[in-house]
């Protein structure tokens, strides 16, 4: 049972409070009718499903109703830390152009 | 086919020498450099197409089932064992159904009791709408050819003398479905009776194997980088449940699948008093009694990713509180142990049987919560798209490429609960 | 006579009065502070259970938690409870319990004549055979499934009741022995919130079976009392026993059970406490002061009623005042077995030790050592009558001789501890094998959060125990931020002989030639077995585990673990750290499902939601529906009616005169914000740029997946407020995604938006008469037709009441949803009811309403939708605002190849060409009557009523290329009977709709 920071309340709660809301910062194609049925498939359905570090959303449905971030580890299920969408999403984006250059 | 053969006969035999001469239940051997097919994944699945490949097409050479822990050690030896074929859509029933055939020659096709127990499953209904996908479901089976009945609440009592079917409860039982030639298996002895067949057919099992890295050009599989050293092989077929993103990813591919924690606990042994599966959508549980006297409990996932073979506590509290709703005497029962699997889920709670974008690179996966009672069926199916190179029309409709399409086959309300 | 009562300073029973107990239909006494184990071992009650395979006699091995044996049924009606462990029963006057196992007794069990032939079942023995003939399989099934199960399920629901209890502690200490205790004094000195469990009655662990223990100068009890003295005294601290930690899950959750009356006398046990208590405590820091488990040595018939543990002999002793023997054996690796030996012998027993260990001594005369001697075989029938013991080889595992036999009456053996590190490994976690320890340890310096504390990290000696216990406690009070020094309790060291670990003691055979050596006593598990699962190939220690069952019992292997995990090392030939142990898993002793579950019981397993106008329809005899979490009005019946009737009447009041229904429960969110309206452009299938305040839409909301996920009217409430309804089912779904989507993908978007589902109160007034009965209650909004339109809404007064009347209609007949604030729901139904008294006003169902709907072709979202249908198929593309800007949720997905293809399902309507036959809700559709191998199904049904006001039989299917079917006659099969059926429109009244536009 996590416990989550939520950084909208500022208050750390029992993972009954919030729902898990799927892998964090997928791009929508912004012009959905440009691209092909396997590039718009691969949006709606493939996923990383990453073993390791993972950054996920989680809402905090019993409270706030904010989506955040979450950067945890789905082998061990540590977390590194919560913060907001945008606050989040900087931070996502420098682990992502880690992971290329490897 | 090497080996020796289990009866009574050869126990009385072995008996009288201490049980000193058994034979191993399969080879110990060594890694070798190359093979002709390897299936990544020794699991039921894995192990069940290894077998099925040696056996119905011993023309495709040398394979071997490499296994990064111990043979069936994932979530083969972790499920609540429920087999039955009772799913809604055509292609869904049809694989679920060749599969249940399979168990019905099972034990004596692989000469390994597997304890294959048809004592019936019951999905039960709570709502109108319930009742309405009963029926559907029903009617689908029977047209199908798969055994199906519906039953309304005083045939459920009547069949399951121990549940509360009163409209006291807080969801009371409307009705149910049946499947009279369903019921439970044995897990661990089903991996192990693959293996040993496999074994006997000469397929290479080896353990402690895990595969690190794909060697792929000229968008050909040539070889997989392992812990044991390279293995060239052009044939690879990756049967591994909830890694088979990690896999996926080292072909630089992705999966529409997410691995998440799927929960279960026992009760203590006790007397006989289930004699068979009980499944509810509604409260979100099922049960079952296992030869050994304890009860099998399983429900739904942990809503988050999760590779650590456990979930969160109180998954475990309202599965105990749905099996009460039900059985209300069951509360003075004690949970003996609680334990978790990794199972991959799909979008529409199909599995995936498919080439890949990578010649020679095939995935079988996605089974999600109900991968058990497919153990066979899959690795028969798997075994002739390894074989032919084509998905045989039992595994036509589950290619990956249908998440492209559109054409998803969704399952979730057959699947129920878990399963 | 082998056990008996000998009274000695110190013990924890009262001897002076007296509990009448029964056991097996035979009555007994015994004395409060006994368990069941010790009253009947202090009459010598000796055998308990038959094992499961072979049948053969148990007896109690230990005196707690570890017991594999003595399973008994406990009580019985509605208050009998399987397999408690006798160890664990805690006396009370008239207390019943009967063993679980033997039949058709204990004392003569069928199983025990098959297991004359136990040599053929060994381990796995079950998948070699009972395989032919196949078919008689399930005999085989029903034989095993006899003898193997234990105690008895209740068949009566539990009248007894279970909670929850949340803690949020600085330090939670787990385990009140000496270590623990020291623990929780050390927290609590420095002032933090500390809360300390014991499994046990009463504080104090082991040192309430160690006569010899010394801390700070004080004997066991004395520093017991005077700990439990100073932590009363702190008001942040608080102490429970009989309280087991039974989990330990992510950021130091850990989950314990407290049994807090099962100690007690049915008849005096309160009705207002909870039977378990299942305590959630969240801890800054967790101190595991979880102690160790002896283990017993592996030897043949060990499993003989009395052979026991050096321990439980101990605690029997100076616990409970029962001596388990006259005349004792004691085996062992170290000086644990002398402190034994004295206790017994100062206890009036005749003991002889049989030290392992070549350079043994007796401490005094009281008592013969045979050093450098073990035990090869016990002997006896229905329970042990003496031993053989051999000599051994002074450092390998071999016997150098022949050996005696020794007459005995109870056998003790000691094969070392077993550090008790199940919390510790519940994350995955595995222990550390010390060898010079020869035990499984949790490392002394623990990890983040977690500190160990005591002999579960190897300290064995007392005091090395508390001087580790203090400095883990320095590293506990320094991360929450005390600096306090603390002091070491001072505590002897006494000299002691080095232990010489074994595990299977040699009898001078291969194994499984002699005697059978037990490792498993519940499951039957020998050393034999083992070393054929490795022969076999088994050889992970999870397939040897499940290969032979070890660990698999109630006692969850806690004193056959370990010496599995040696044996099995030593049959592989590899070193134990390499073997390793198998996973540690919740629950660290059983825990009641009651416990689980807490109040999630009975009423309260799930909200029950009622709209604010529920009374009322209870008070008409409204039947109930369940959808979702809510009870909604099914149909109201009159008396003498049944469903059908009361339906029929209820339609026709609806189409021809004026009906009233409850409609509360849909979902209701309030969209506010400049960008609402883009918002909704965004989420919606269909166009709302153009819709004017005042004015109502019909909404359809697609997945990305293109499919239909839910429905139902939004209304333009101000130019930047929008009032979206719902599905009932689906209200909080809906919720959820509009945020996601706003917050993830569109938070530029000024928008927000508010459940207020339980803000109003729906009032659905149906039929012809409608206006009418709104014009007795409502004077101030103009209801003349050209004035409020269809589709319109208004806001006004009825009743006297603010209320916004929205005219839609989901019965396609005139129609006035009234929409009040909820606390005046029932009021203002209570109204519309007296208004319509003389126009017979009548209320209708969630029954009714799916006719009407039905019979004008509107969908139900999850009825006549499973998730799979676009809109299309649906033959909504009127709904589907291709031209927007924005691709809108669910767009790019209508034209993939599979989405767009030809012959998908199709929604139509039916009409079986028997207009008395009403179809089967899921019935199958096919092109034939009859089934072959060439029929594919094309369909199913989806709504099937009969239509009062047709007079008919109507339904809606959704069909293969169903839309180019019109007029085609399809068969509908169903339990094997086939209806036809033709297609055709699926609105079956008024098809231009003009009857929802009077």
């Amino acid at each position: 049972m996590f416990l989550l920071h939520c950084p909208h309340c500022g208050e750390t709660r029992d993972e009954e409070e919030f729902s898990n809301a799927g892998e964090a910062y997928i791009p929508r194609p912004l012009q959905p009718e440009a691209v092909d049925d396997a590039t718009w498939g691969d949006y709606v359905f493939m996923r990383r499903n990453t073993k390791g570090w993972f950054w996920e959303q989680w809402q905090h449905t019993a409270a706030c109703r904010k989506v955040f971030a979450v950067k945890r580890n789905t082998a061990t299920y540590e977390i590194a830390g919560t913060w907001t969408l945008a606050e989040g999403k900087a931070l996502f984006l420098a682990d992502m152009a880690k992971e290329q250059t490897k | 086919m090497r080996g020796q053969n289990y009866s009574l006969w050869s126990l009385l035999k072995h008996g009288f020498k201490n049980h000193q001469t058994w034979e191993p239940a399969w080879e110990r051997v060594a890694l070798k450099p190359s093979y002709d097919v390897v299936i990544v994944g020794g699991g039921g699945h894995g192990l069940a197409t290894a077998y099925y490949l040696a056996k119905n097409h011993p023309q495709v050479g040398r394979i071997a089932v490499l296994e990064k822990g111990y043979l069936g050690g994932g979530n083969t030896a972790r499920n609540t064992t429920i087999v039955r074929s009772n799913y809604l859509w055509d292609e869904s029933a049809a694989i679920y159904e060749h599969s249940l055939k399979l168990w019905e020659g099972l034990t004596e096709d692989l000469n390994f009791n597997v304890m294959f127990s048809q004592r019936g499953v019951f999905n039960l209904g709570h709502t109108l709408q319930d009742m309405r996908d009963i029926e559907r479901r029903v009617n689908a089976n029977a047209l199908q050819g798969i055994d199906a009945h519906v039953l309304n609440a005083r045939e459920v009592k009547e069949k399951i003398p121990q549940l509360d079917c009163s409209r006291s409860r807080r969801y009371p039982v409307l009705g149910a479905s049946w499947q009279p030639r369903a019921g439970i298996a044995h897990h661990d002895a089903v991996a192990r009776g693959f293996a040993r067949a496999a074994s006997r057919l000469g397929v290479d099992l080896i353990e402690g194997c895990e595969v690190t890295g794909m060697d792929i050009s000229g968008g050909k599989i040539r070889g997989l980088q392992t812990n044991l050293g390279m293995v060239k092989t052009e044939r690879v077929g990756c049967v591994a449940a909830g890694h088979s993103s990690v896999l996926a990813k080292m072909a630089g591919l992705r999966m529409p699948l997410e691995s998440h924690p799927l929960q279960a606990f026992v009760s203590e042994s006790m007397q006989r008093v289930i004699d068979t599966v009980i499944m509810s959508n509604a409260v979100h549980g099922y049960l079952s009694q296992s030869d050994k006297g304890e009860l099998v409990i399983g429900a739904g996932i942990d809503s988050y990713l999760g590779y650590g073979q456990r979930g969160s506590p109180h998954v475990i509290e309202h599965t105990a509180a749905a099996i009460i709703e039900l059985f209300p005497q069951f509360s003075r029962v004690r949970m003996n142990r609680q334990w978790g699997g990794i199972v991959d889920v799909t979008p529409d709670a199909c599995p995936i049987i498919s080439k890949t974008a990578v010649q020679g690179l095939f995935f079988n996966c996605g089974w999600g919560t109900g991968g058990f009672k497919a153990t066979p069926g899959s690795g028969h199916v798997f075994a002739d798209m390894l074989a032919q190179g084509e998905p045989n029309a039992l595994a036509r409709s589950f290619s990956v490429d249908r998440f492209h399409t559109g054409h998803l086959i969704d399952e979730h309300g057959a699947a129920g609960v878990a399963h | 006579m082998s056990g008996s009562r000998v009274l000695q300073a110190g013990t924890r029973i009262d001897s002076t009065r007296t509990v009448n107990f029964s056991f097996d239909g035979r009555d007994y006494t015994g004395h409060p502070g006994d368990t069941l184990a010790s009253a009947l071992l202090a009459h010598g009650v000796r055998r308990m259970a038959r094992s499961f395979k072979y049948g053969r006699p148990r007896g109690i091995i230990g005196a707690g938690a570890e017991e594999p044996n003595a399973l008994v049924q406990l009580g019985t009606g509605a208050l009998t409870t399987p397999n408690v462990k006798a160890t664990q029963a805690e006396l009370y006057e008239g207390l019943s319990a009967r063993s679980t196992s033997g039949w058709p007794s204990l004392d003569f069990d069928l199983k025990s004549v098959l297991g004359q032939g136990s040599r053929f079942m060994p381990a796995g023995f079950y998948s070699k055979t009972f395989k032919w003939p196949q078919k008689l399989w399930p005999l085989y099934e029903t034989v095993i499934r006899k003898f193997a199960g234990f105690g008895d399920a209740p068949a009566e629901p539990d009248p007894e009741d279970y909670d929850h209890l949340h803690h949020h502690v600085d330090v939670l200490v787990v385990g009140g022995g000496a270590c623990g205790l020291l623990a929780a004094l050390q927290a609590g000195r420095a002032g933090l919130k500390t809360l300390l469990l014991d499994e046990q009655n009463e504080l104090g662990g082991w040192l309430l079976s160690d006569p010899n223990a010394q801390i700070d100068g004080r004997s066991s009890e004395a520093y017991i009392r005077s700990v439990q003295a100073a932590l009363a005294e702190m008001p942040h601290v608080t102490v429970l026993v009989r309280t087991t930690a039974f989990g330990m899950y992510e950021q130091n959750l850990v989950q314990a059970v407290e049994l807090l009356q099962d100690h007690i006398a049915p008849g005096q046990r309160q009705a207002h406490l909870p039977r378990h208590r299942m305590h959630k405590i969240r801890a800054h820091q967790v101190v595991l002061a979880t102690g160790a488990i002896e283990r017993p040595l592996v030897f043949g018939n060990n499993d003989l009623p009395g052979v026991m543990t050096v321990s439980a002999g101990q605690t029997f002793l100076h616990r409970y005042g029962v001596r388990v023997g006259q005349r004792v054996v004691i085996c062992g690796t170290s000086d644990l077995i002398h402190d034994c030996a004295e206790s017994l012998a100062k206890a009036g027993a005749q003991v002889t030790v049989a030290d392992v260990r070549h350079s043994a001594v007796a401490r005094n005369g009281s008592y013969t050592v045979m050093a450098g001697h073990c035990i090869a075989e016990a002997t006896g029938g229905g329970e042990v009558k003496g031993v053989k013991l051999v000599p051994l080889h002074p450092t390998r595992d071999e016997t150098t001789g022949a050996g005696s036999f020794l007459a005995c009456d109870v056998v003790l053996s000691s094969g070392g501890l077993s550090p008790t590190v199940h919390l510790f490994c519940h994350d995955g976690s595995r222990p550390q094998w010390d060898e010079s320890l020869a035990a499984f340890v949790a490392p002394h310096t623990g990890r983040k959060g977690v500190a160990c504390a005591g002999s579960v990290t190897g300290a064995f000696e007392l005091a090395d125990a508390l001087a580790q216990t203090t400095q883990a406690m320095q590293q506990v009070l320094a991360a929450c931020g005390k600096t306090d020094t603390l002091p070491v309790p001072s505590c002897p060291q006494p000299r002691r002989l080095q232990p010489r670990p074994m595990f299977r003691l040699p009898d001078g055979k291969a194994e499984g030639a002699g005697a059978k050596a037990f490792v498993d006593y519940q499951n039957d598990v020998s050393a034999a077995d083992i070393e054929l699962a490795v022969r076999e190939n088994y050889h992970s220690i999870e397939h040897v585990k499940r290969y032979t069952a070890l660990g698999f019992g109630t006692d969850q292997g806690k004193l056959s673990n370990v010496n599995g995990f040696v044996i099995t090392a030593r049959a592989l030939k590899r070193p134990v750290s390499e073997v390793g142990t198998t996973t540690y898993r919740p629950a660290y002793t059983p825990v009641s499902l009651g416990a689980l579950a807490g109040t999630m019981s009975g009423e309260l397993f799930d909200p029950n939601r009622y709209g604010a106008i529920h009374a009322s329809h209870v008070a008409r005899g409204a039947a109930l529906e369940p959808v979702g979490q809510w009870q909604r009005p099914w149909y109201f019946a009159k008396p003498g009616e049944d469903l059908h009737a009361a339906v029929a009447r209820e339609c026709l009041a609806a189409r021809n005169g004026v009906a009233v229904m409850d409609a509360s429960t849909l979902g209701k969110i309030q969209i506010d914000g400049p960008d609402a309206r883009e918002f909704l452009n965004r989420i919606y299938a269909n166009a709302w740029t153009q819709l004017a305040v005042g004015k109502c839409r019909y909404g359809l909301m697609l997945d990305e997946n293109g499919m239909v996920m839910d429905d139902g009217v939004t209304a333009c409430i101000e130019q930047n407020q929008f009032y979206m309804t719902t599905t009932t089912g689906g209200a909080a779904r809906v919720l959820n995604w509009l945020e996601r989507w706003h917050q993830t993908e569109w938070p530029e978007l000024k928008v927000w938006m508010t459940s207020v589902t339980d803000h109003w109160s729906t009032i659905a007034l149906v039929g012809p008469k409608s206006r009418a009965v709104l014009a007795k209650l409502c004077a101030d909004i103009d209801l003349s037709p050209d004035s409020f339109k269809f589709m319109d809404w208004r806001a006004g007064t009825v009743h006297g009441l603010p209320v916004r009347v929205f005219r839609i209609s989901f019965s396609g007949e005139l129609s006035y949803e009234l929409n009040v604030e909820s606390g005046y729901g029932r009021a203002l139904w209570e109204a519309v009811m007296a208004a319509g008294a003389e126009f017979d006003i009548t209320p209708y169902g969630t029954e009714t309403m799916h006719v009407l709907r039905a019979e004008k072709g509107f969908i139900i979202v999850g009825q006549d939708t499973d998730g799979s249908m676009s809109p299309m198929d649906l033959d909504m593309a009127w709904a589907v605002g291709l031209k927007k800007p924005f691709s809108f949720l669910g767009k790019r997905s209508l034209s993939r190849s599979d989405t767009a293809r030809e012959g998908r399902k199709q929604l139509v309507g039916l009409l079986p060409e028997d207009p008395a036959s009403v179809l089967v809700e899921g019935a199958q559709i096919m092109e034939s009557a009859t089934v072959g191998a060439q029929n594919q199904m094309l369909g199913h049904v989806t709504s099937s009523y009969h239509s009062a006001f047709l007079g008919r039989s109507i339904a809606m299917a959704v069909v293969a290329g169903g839309l180019q079917r019109k007029e085609q006659t399809l068969y509908v099969h169903a339990h094997g009977k086939v209806t036809p059926a033709k297609v055709g429109s699926s609105v079956f009244v008024d098809l231009k709709g003009d009857r929802q536009n009077v």
